[in-house]
């Protein structure tokens, strides 16, 4: 009994951290809609600039590795512990091409001259320099969540793999995917509000 | 409070994950067809489908206990109010 008391705070105490990243994150999307809601026009040929084959290729990505994440839980609770570990991997597989993605994506921005403080972006429209800052403030922070989770899969796949993490002591498990799939969440609201407001 | 009795199978996340993408076609298809103002709504609304998809299977919102529940609901419902506010304010500037 008091295993199980012990596994319920746990969760629950990681679901409080959470509730501080959704409001961290809506802020920032309040931000973005009283600058849309003012700028439209602007905020339309901005999201123009971005190239939506990376965004849905991201968003998928992301989709297929939080399916991964629920997937090894699955495994873990059925004593599979090959198949907890191949979708650990996976998972920080489609972390990693995320991250490239998004290296490649921001690079061809930087080369075009669409990166903050840029004359581009200074001598042009003040909104549009607006849309960019939030672009890269959201992405980036984004980004920073995914390099987060991507260390506690790491952690993950390592206790899986050292029998630390076992059906009946998962709790490890299940909070880091618990904010992968956060991470997963806040990408879902990313996507539709800078890359398909065209 | 059995713990394995909340377990999705495979084939369920497999569903979900087919059902995410899917929403994810519509949401793409959807901006691509103009109706002014409403394309944000409902850029909105399917992306809270997928949250919410996301949020009771792969989270196993349910089986985490009334607390949880409960304490995420306030969240967004203060989230609303903080959205809710900010824009009265913009609005009557």
């Amino acid at each position: 009994m008091a295993v199980q008391r012990d596994q319920t705070g746990k969760k629950l105490g990681m679901w409080l951290f959470l509730y501080t990243e959704i409001i961290l994150f809506g802020a920032l999307f309040v931000l973005y809609a009283v600058y849309f809601s003012w700028y439209p026009q602007d905020f339309i040929l901005g999201a123009k600039e971005l190239d939506l084959g990376f965004g849905v290729t991201n968003t998928v990505i992301l989709l297929v590795s939080s399916f991964l994440v629920a997937a090894s839980i699955t495994a873990v609770q059925n004593d599979q512990r090959n198949i907890a570990l191949a979708a650990l991997a996976g998972a920080l597989a489609c972390g990693a091409v995320f991250l490239v993605n998004k290296y490649f994506e921001w690079g061809h921005k930087i080369e075009i001259g669409i990166y903050p403080g840029s004359e581009r972006l200074l001598d042009g429209p003040a909104p549009q320099n607006l849309f960019f800052g939030l672009y890269y403030v959201v992405t980036g922070l984004h980004g920073i969540h995914i390099v987060i989770g991507m260390v506690l899969l790491a952690v993950s796949l390592v206790l899986v793999f050292s029998r630390k993490i076992t059906a009946q002591n998962d709790a490890v498990l299940d909070n880091c995917g618990l904010y992968w799939h956060l991470v997963d969440l806040i990408w879902i609201f990313i996507f539709p509000l800078f890359y398909l407001v065209v | 409070m059995e713990h394995a009795s909340h377990i999705f199978s495979y084939k369920t996340l497999g569903l979900v994950l087919g059902a995410l993408l899917m929403l994810t076609g519509v949401t793409v298809g959807a901006s691509y067809i103009d109706v002014g103002w409403l394309n944000v709504w409902i850029a909105l609304v399917i992306a809270s489908a997928k949250a919410s998809l996301v949020l009771v299977v792969f989270m196993h919102m349910k089986s985490a206990g009334k607390g949880v529940v409960v304490s995420f609901l306030s969240t967004v419902f203060f989230l609303a109010i903080m959205i809710g506010f900010i824009f009265w304010d913009v609005a009557f500037r």
